[in-house]
């Protein structure tokens, strides 16, 4: 069985975020973490492939300093890494995204394609989805228990109220949750080969069957009219009052806001 | 693609076991707004099988036009035939804005149905506004007017960000629950109703549903609470939590919890605000016996009306609190809770 994991390496968003002049976030003044749900996904494939026996091949879109993120993979227990890296891939939305990875996994053979559900930087939840439907296969988004059946994988869908136990045939993409698993660790030997391996660069004329006017900030639908850190709310009142004046306190301003 | 050709702000009326989602209703009611600066008219899709009855429904909240498409492919949902019914509806009636909620149905469908149709798609909008791109003219650039101006946080809430789609339609965007205001229903009124069925042939993207399971216990997504009343450290211990549950209770909404709730192994992971928990904005959001950080504070600052009870006067929850009490809450959460249950009582 063959596994894309696609990852992303992403700002952590608690060193703080900065921006470049035309609003598209600086990526290369940020610390950088392997995205969440992402990790959850690359460990949901090292399982199959302990359990089922699987060449697992992480890919991920950045700058060039996102190989670190695919020898983390690599570390924990990926076979192969490709990066692709080009500037006119720069300041993409999530259409253009998911226009260039589409393109990069048409050069690959997969059963299965894993995304994490969203990337704590956008917060979108859509590359994934539009990966899928670039590539004309069934998706299941924030998928709990992943098991391989013959030629199908069955996936425990999550809801907001309930799950749905969902069959589809191979080849397929799933979007997996960080709730998912707890990913492992990686070891100092999987260190060690990981920096022996080689990682594949891939830029745009590696990408198959995809018009340049669907890459990178030109090729982007979605454009930014407006980007500022956030105006943090300011204090209201703060009272120090006995429990009784306390209560009362409460439940006028819960009137006086129509709350009860 | 000419632009021009596309109008109307159509919403996606999500239904679940042919039940109207109340987010169907929020999104018709911003809809309506979007409609009013547009001179154009709001139609509801509703995609389902033996859905057609709730047309009114969707008329009472703000529907001028309701778009049905029944075929019992679309019983339960599943991203195919979803995508499939709501991308033909796109291409053949060609509306300039299209609303989704963004909830898991909606998160799933809103992009594969934007990549299907070729169109932007910005996600969990908090606010949307009809204006100019770009914003202020620019020498050399055309400005274009009416387009849909979409805000949404980003980086866990440290940043917010306004995005247009100026050069493809529809402008589409999903929505997150609780955010925009339902209309008071208008009783008795009718909408025009349209049938289409664009046909549905299975292949493999079509999955097979083995099992549907409902969650039985706590169901209600802290993200979709009204009020949610959560807890820090300060609670004290796992068994102290009844006393926020009984103010919930009473207030008709959802225990919630800090980090350090879920890291002492008190409360499941679901229930977590902040950061690398869930952001939640509610209209009122208990913040009892939480210190705080400012991890925290992202996932909650957006909350209508924080109401905050700590014994340290210098926690940093009073800098983002609208009231702020400095006291015990062994003593006040209790106290408060018989309050209200009178004050409701006697209404």
């Amino acid at each position: 069985m063959k596994i894309v994991v696609c990852i992303k390496q992403v700002p952590d968003t608690k060193g703080g975020v900065k921006f470049n002049p035309d609003g598209t976030l600086d990526r290369g003044a940020m610390l950088a973490i392997m995205n969440p749900d992402d990790k959850a996904g690359l460990e949901a494939a090292l399982r199959l492939k302990d359990e089922y026996g699987a060449e697992v091949t992480v890919v991920t879109m950045g700058l060039p300093k996102a190989e670190e993120v695919l020898r983390e993979a690599m570390a924990m227990g990926a076979d192969k890494g490709i990066l692709v890296t080009d500037r006119v891939l720069g300041g993409a939305d999530t259409w253009a995204t998911s226009t260039t990875i589409a393109g990069a996994l048409r050069n690959l053979e997969y059963d299965l394609i894993i995304t994490g559900r969203q990337a704590i930087d956008g917060d979108t939840a859509q590359v994934g989805p539009q990966i899928s439907e670039h590539l004309d296969i069934p998706v299941i988004s924030y998928a709990q228990n992943i098991k391989i059946e013959g030629d199908s994988v069955i996936v425990e869908r999550q809801y907001e109220d309930r799950y749905h136990v969902v069959k589809a045939k191979m080849p397929c993409l799933i979007t997996a949750l960080s709730e998912l698993n707890e990913p492992r660790y990686m070891t100092p030997g999987g260190i060690f080969d990981a920096y022996q391996k080689e990682i594949t660069v891939w830029g745009r004329a590696d990408l198959k069957d995809v018009d340049d006017s669907n890459l990178g900030l030109k090729g982007s639908p979605t454009k930014i009219a407006k980007a500022s850190d956030k105006v943090r709310k300011g204090a209201g009142e703060k009272v120090v009052l006995d429990p009784d004046e306390s209560v009362s306190y409460i439940v006028d301003k819960l009137k006086v806001k129509h709350v009860i | 693609m000419n632009l021009e050709e596309y109008k109307g702000v159509y919403v996606f009326a999500q239904q679940v076991d042919n039940e109207i989602s109340s987010i169907a209703f929020e999104l018709l009611g911003k809809a309506k707004d979007l409609a009013k600066d547009l001179s154009t008219d709001v139609t509801a899709v509703l995609l389902g099988s033996g859905v057609k009855e709730l047309a009114d429904k969707l008329a009472e909240y703000g529907a001028d036009k309701v778009i049905v498409v029944d075929d019992p492919e679309l019983k339960v949902y599943r991203t195919e035939p979803y995508a499939h019914a709501l991308a033909s509806v796109i291409n053949k009636y060609k509306p300039e804005i299209v609303l989704v909620g963004a909830t898991a149905i909606g998160r799933d469908l809103g992009p594969r149905v934007s990549a299907r149709v070729a169109t932007g798609l910005t996600a969990d909008c908090t606010v949307l506004e009809i204006g100019d791109f770009p914003l202020q003219p620019i020498p050399g650039q055309e400005q274009k007017h009416n387009q849909l101006l979409m805000t949404r946080p980003a980086f866990g809430g440290n940043t917010i960000a306004t995005i247009a789609c100026p050069d493809n339609r529809p402008q589409m965007a999903t929505v997150r629950a609780g955010v925009m205001q339902k209309i008071e229903p208008i009783k008795g009124a009718k909408a025009v109703v349209e049938e289409y069925n664009p046909g549905f042939t299975p292949d493999n993207k079509y999955v097979e549903i083995l099992d549907v399971v409902k969650a039985v216990t706590d169901t209600v997504d802290i993200m979709d609470a009204k009020i949610l009343v959560s807890g820090g450290r300060g609670v004290g211990s796992p068994e102290n939590f009844k006393i926020l549950e009984d103010l919930a209770a009473v207030l008709g909404g959802t225990v919630s919890c800090s980090r350090a709730v879920v890291d002492s192994g008190w409360k499941p992971k679901d229930l977590q605000v902040g950061q690398t928990g869930k952001t939640v904005r509610p209209n009122v959001y208990f913040a009892i016996g939480i210190s705080g950080a400012i991890q925290h504070v992202a996932g909650m600052e957006e909350s209508d009306i924080i109401i905050a009870i700590n014994k340290d006067a210098d926690a940093p929850i009073f800098d983002v609190a609208d009231y702020g009490i400095v006291g015990d809450l062994n003593k006040i959460v209790p106290k408060l809770t018989e309050s209200l249950k009178a004050e409701i009582a006697a209404k």
